[in-house]
């Protein structure tokens, strides 16, 4: 028990340096030696992004490396506007995107639904602490690619197989994560709202799930993730749309512009990702470490 | 008639090694309506036990502890209680930790501003209703958390320590103005504190206990805060030679128990 316990802390305290951290952003880079950089933390990420293009480019023009292994930078580009306007293995890239995008908020929508209840109870209950403790202990290190086979033994190769794995990589960090949370709720908040007149329920509802929130939203945060980066091997079972499916496609037919495009898509929505739950904690919990 | 009675209370709890301490042994008190009593003495002496107890936080060992000849065991609206520091909500405004006992009993949100203005007025934080509670200062939360515990409208207040995280100059302006709260809403308040100038200064009734185990070794009947409500100053007051004679004595009869 006293070890479970020392895992989901550890956990915990990586979204918060998650948070911290985050690329990009530049405030650390800033405050390790003011005024002595010339460029912002901000200008060195821009500048090395820059380099790193001219090397690719300078590759590529100097045929250093044959464009089957490595496209030039126009080529991707090409692919782009091609596979955006004309689409590749009968869809387009949006619709590959929408494909995937539908796969992962449906996905996400099925564990927030079923982690942050169940991370309630246990959170408030010792027993359901202990029932569901071993649960996630078994589920959460094993890469969910693993239950591969099992779940199309299980559930065929249709859309289902490929929510159920994502929902798999998304389920363990957002319940641990509301374990954490709730039990992390201030005994003196509780105390006050009980001599408020407040029920059990109440006390969850009012007190606790709020008091929760940012621990819940950094364990969205890292379910979206890691699930997204469960996505191509999700989309590689009998998939006909899907960013995985499209990438898997073009490597088969060497199309390797359409693998490296299909590659930068997915980190710039992975990336989309950062910045909307950003945004959702900017928007539900403005008041996280305010107090 | 007496709000609250304490009925031969013990409590022992474990500490951090596992050894049993005893927090109260056979404490008995009786707390007429409207009174304003104060509980004071050093840290261990139970003191904070016997207010959890009354709120119902614990259940105790021995005793039993009625308020308006219920048996409290659990709990409830008939008692607030006000913190040492921070229990409001951050998520909440100013305005919305005020309410916060109508939004748990279903009141309509119109009856709920309504409520919540009349008590923000109470403690002069009118113009601070829609701010969130990290943008007040120390005294403002305090006088937040006095106006969320009032609007629930209890029988009877409990203080803990409720000015023990502020400076000086707001602490005395805090005395004043739980006194004119105190005159107007006619509450029994139970409060706590290791100030023996705020004790003697606030109380009707002085409880004055001492530790190992927590027991009531002294009650005095003052009338201090009664002379400030007719309108004498609280600085002079509290340097006029009866009321040194009284705070020295409270004094004494806790450090020469020390030395003991």
């Amino acid at each position: 028990m006293n070890e479970v316990h020392e895992v989901n802390t550890a956990t915990h305290t990586d979204a918060v340096i998650g948070n911290v951290e985050i690329p990009g952003r530049g405030g650390g880079y800033r405050n390790a030696q003011p005024g002595r950089l010339w460029l912002g933390g901000r200008g060195l990420s821009l500048a090395m992004i820059g380099a790193l293009l001219i090397m690719w480019w300078g590759a590529t023009a100097l045929r250093i490396v044959p464009s089957l292994f490595l496209p030039s930078p126009g080529a991707v580009a090409r692919s782009f506007v091609k596979v955006w306007s004309e689409g590749f293995v009968d869809a387009t890239l949006m619709q590959h995107v929408g494909a995937s995008l539908a796969r992962i908020f449906t996905a996400l929508a099925f564990a927030i639904g079923v982690a942050v209840p169940l991370g309630l109870v246990a959170g408030v209950s010792k027993a359901a602490r202990a029932m569901i403790d071993p649960i996630v202990e078994f589920l959460r290190p094993i890469p969910p690619l693993a239950y591969l086979p099992l779940i199309i033994i299980w559930c065929g190769i249709g859309e289902v197989s490929k929510i159920l794995l994502l929902w798999l990589a998304i389920f363990p960090p957002i319940l641990i994560s509301t374990v954490v949370g709730v039990k992390a709720t201030s005994q003196q908040w509780i105390d006050a709202s009980r001599a408020l007149g407040a029920t059990p329920v109440q006390v969850l509802r009012f007190v606790v799930l709020p008091s929760a929130l940012p621990s819940i939203l950094a364990g969205i945060r890292l379910g979206l993730g890691g699930g997204w980066s469960t996505l191509v091997a999700a989309e590689l079972v009998a998939a006909t749309r899907g960013l995985g499916f499209m990438i898997q496609s073009a490597a088969q037919f060497l199309v390797t512009d359409v693998v490296v495009m299909g590659i930068l898509v997915i980190a710039t929505i992975a990336f989309a990702f950062e910045g909307l739950m950003r945004l959702a904690e900017r928007i539900l919990v403005p008041w996280y470490g305010k107090t | 008639m007496s709000a609250v009675t304490v009925h031969h209370l013990s409590h022992s709890y474990s500490d951090h090694t596992g050894r049993s301490i005893q927090a109260l042994a056979d404490v008995s008190l009786q707390i007429d309506n409207g009174a304003f009593v104060v509980i004071l003495g050093e840290s261990g002496c139970g003191k904070t036990t016997l207010l959890k107890l009354v709120a119902g936080f614990m259940k105790p060992d021995k005793g039993a502890i009625t308020v308006d000849g219920h048996m409290i065991d659990r709990p409830g609206v008939d008692r607030g209680v006000v913190f040492q520091s921070d229990t409001l909500y951050p998520w909440l405004t100013v305005r919305e930790n005020i309410a916060f006992s109508q939004r748990l009993r279903g009141v309509p949100r119109r009856e709920r501003v309504r409520s919540a203005v009349r008590f923000l007025e109470l403690v002069g934080l009118a113009p601070f209703a829609d701010h969130h509670v990290w943008q007040l200062s120390g005294g403002m939360r305090q006088r937040v958390e006095l106006a969320r515990a009032l609007n629930a409208d209890p029988e009877v207040l409990l203080l803990d320590e409720p000015f023990g995280a502020l400076d000086a100059l707001m602490r005395e302006q805090m005395q004043e103005l739980i006194l004119n709260i105190w005159a107007q809403t006619k509450k029994t308040v139970l409060m706590i504190t290791h100030s023996i100038e705020e004790a003697v200064f606030l109380a009707t009734r002085l409880v004055l206990m001492s530790p190992r185990p927590g027991r009531v070794v002294e009650t005095l009947q003052l009338s201090f805060g009664g002379r400030y409500l007719t309108g004498t100053d609280a600085r002079s007051i509290k340097s006029e030679p009866a009321f040194v004679a009284q705070r020295e004595h409270v004094a004494r009869r806790i450090f020469s128990r020390e030395s003991s």
